[in-house]
């Protein structure tokens, strides 16, 4: 379903992402962890085109969206949900606008179907009777479900995930990623999840993808990932601060 | 040899820049003739750019008009020419001072406004959020902008004329004796329509230079705080010496 081919990407001459390859399937669910700074959130970026590699291509079912401009893009963007770090809420637009905004204009859904489409959106998450709140009267859970109801909206076949649970606390954070892994079963959408809330990431995710240095350092099942040998994914995953990877 | 070579770097640098703003202006033009239209984002930025500005270019147009009238009066009065404050007040507010001091007024009150709120949607990937949605974000946050621009800023200059011409009669006229059919009269004598259209074809374009450096600055802000700080005073300086620059070449080609 999708298909990252040797994608190398640099900002002022400085390399991020050094020949990232890897392939998801249909309804699968893929971790990606890391390091900040690795390019975890770049790679997302450019399998929905924001970003172009300045090598490789990204496919979507077998198209390189790397290449596709005007409708073609905008096609392939429609059946695709992202959930931004950032939320990224229309800070001027109630809840309830903010998850209409793509029906509204995108569909030609009457203001009735709209309705009764983003009120179930808003149950799914958790959200009914927020539906008025602006986002800045929401708490950081409130505002990830907010964006999460506006991404899925449309029913998208892939969702991609940027730090999903990042600045939200424990209880919360383990919520947001109960919510994704119950509508993912309900939905059978593809995912791409960037998180650093390793331990409930394992139990969701089918297979993990460990970005170090703009490389894919290692791919594989939550149970490869965490019984292997190599030392820079362990001390990652087990959180040492002695070991091959350094911080400055 | 490195002197030579860094005047390269900037001039290539400048001309990437300058191609990036015209390719702009060009796509939000393109945007803002072919459908879908966003007539109600269109109004939601007349109410801000034109109707929520009216006060600031109404006090401003009263105190110019009023210094006007009384500098006028009294250089005017050393050549025995009093009569012809009217015609003075009302050519300088409409060829020069309507235009140049309503674009100056609005891009310091709505273009660091228009420049600030796009920045803030960029670094808070809400931009990004709406091209993913398969939307361009041009038609709903820049062509908006750029047709109130272009609609607001002709009527805020006429407010400013209007209320200038009437600041000047009021110390010209009221306060130091200059007739009211004196000052009228002469007004209405010697102001051509082509003055006027002078005046409106100016404020046009500094309608759509103001929110094109405006947008375009917030559109490529930087990242975090600072990044939308540089970019609303940049734009706000930027838009200024453009505004000046070009009122002048206009000036030139109009006369």
């Amino acid at each position: 379903m999708i298909q990252v081919e040797r994608i190398y990407k640099s900002f002022n001459g400085i390399p991020v992402l050094k020949g990232i390859t890897f392939q998801v399937q249909k309804s699968e669910i893929l971790a990606l962890i890391g390091g900040s700074g690795q390019g975890k959130s770049v790679i997302l970026k450019h399998i929905v085109g924001l970003m172009k590699p300045d090598e490789g291509h990204v496919f979507i079912e077998g198209k390189d969206i790397c290449h596709l401009k005007g409708n073609a893009l905008e096609e392939i963007r429609g059946r695709i949900g992202f959930l931004f770090q950032s939320n990224a809420l229309f800070t001027s637009f109630t809840v309830y606008e903010n998850v209409a905004f793509p029906l509204r204009e995108k569909t030609h859904l009457s203001e009735e179907e709209i309705r009764q489409r983003v009120m179930d959106q808003l149950e799914q998450v958790g959200l009914s009777g927020a539906e008025n709140k602006y986002p800045a009267e929401l708490s950081g859970g409130m505002m990830k479900r907010t964006a999460f109801a506006r991404a899925l909206v449309q029913n998208p076949e892939i969702m991609l995930f940027d730090e999903p649970t990042t600045g939200l606390d424990p209880i919360i954070a383990r919520t947001i990623l109960d919510l994704i892994h119950s509508l993912h079963a309900r939905l059978g959408f593809t995912a791409i999840i960037v998180s650093h809330e390793l331990s409930r990431i394992f139990q969701i995710a089918h297979r993990v993808a460990m970005i170090h240095q703009g490389t894919l350092r290692m791919i594989g099942t939550p149970e490869e990932i965490l019984t292997s040998g190599d030392p820079v994914v362990r001390q990652f995953v087990s959180g040492a601060s002695e070991g091959p990877i350094t911080f400055y | 040899m490195n002197w030579i070579s860094q005047i390269g770097v900037i001039t290539l640098f400048s001309i990437e820049r300058i191609g990036r703003m015209g390719l702009f202006l060009v796509r939000a033009f393109l945007c803002a003739i072919t459908p879908p239209f966003k007539s109600s984002w269109m109004l939601k930025q007349v109410w801000f750019i034109g109707s929520q500005s009216t006060l600031v270019i109404f006090l401003t147009g009263a105190f110019s008009g009023m210094v006007l009238g009384l500098q006028g009066f009294y250089t005017l009065n050393r050549f025995g020419s009093v009569a012809l404050l009217g015609p003075m007040v009302a050519l300088s507010l409409i060829k020069e001072l309507g235009p140049v001091l309503s674009a100056l007024m609005v891009t310091g009150r709505a273009g660091s406004a228009i420049t600030a709120e796009i920045g803030i949607m960029r670094t808070t990937e809400q931009i990004d959020a709406i091209e993913l949605m398969g939307l361009n974000p041009f038609r709903y946050l820049i062509v908006p902008k750029l047709i109130a621009g272009i609609i607001a800023l002709p009527l805020l200059t006429a407010i400013f004329d209007v209320v200038g011409i009437f600041g000047g009669y009021l110390i010209g006229g009221k306060l130091l004796g200059v007739g009211e059919g004196t000052y009228f009269g002469e007004m209405a004598a010697y102001v051509r329509i082509q003055d006027i259209l002078e005046g409106i074809y100016k404020s046009l374009s500094f309608g759509i230079l103001m929110t094109w450096v405006c947008c375009y600055k917030g559109y490529y802000a930087g990242f975090g705080a600072e990044g939308v700080s540089k970019a609303t005073t940049q734009a706000v300086v930027l838009s200024s010496v453009l505004i000046l620059f070009w009122d002048y070449i206009m000036t030139s080609l109009l006369f």
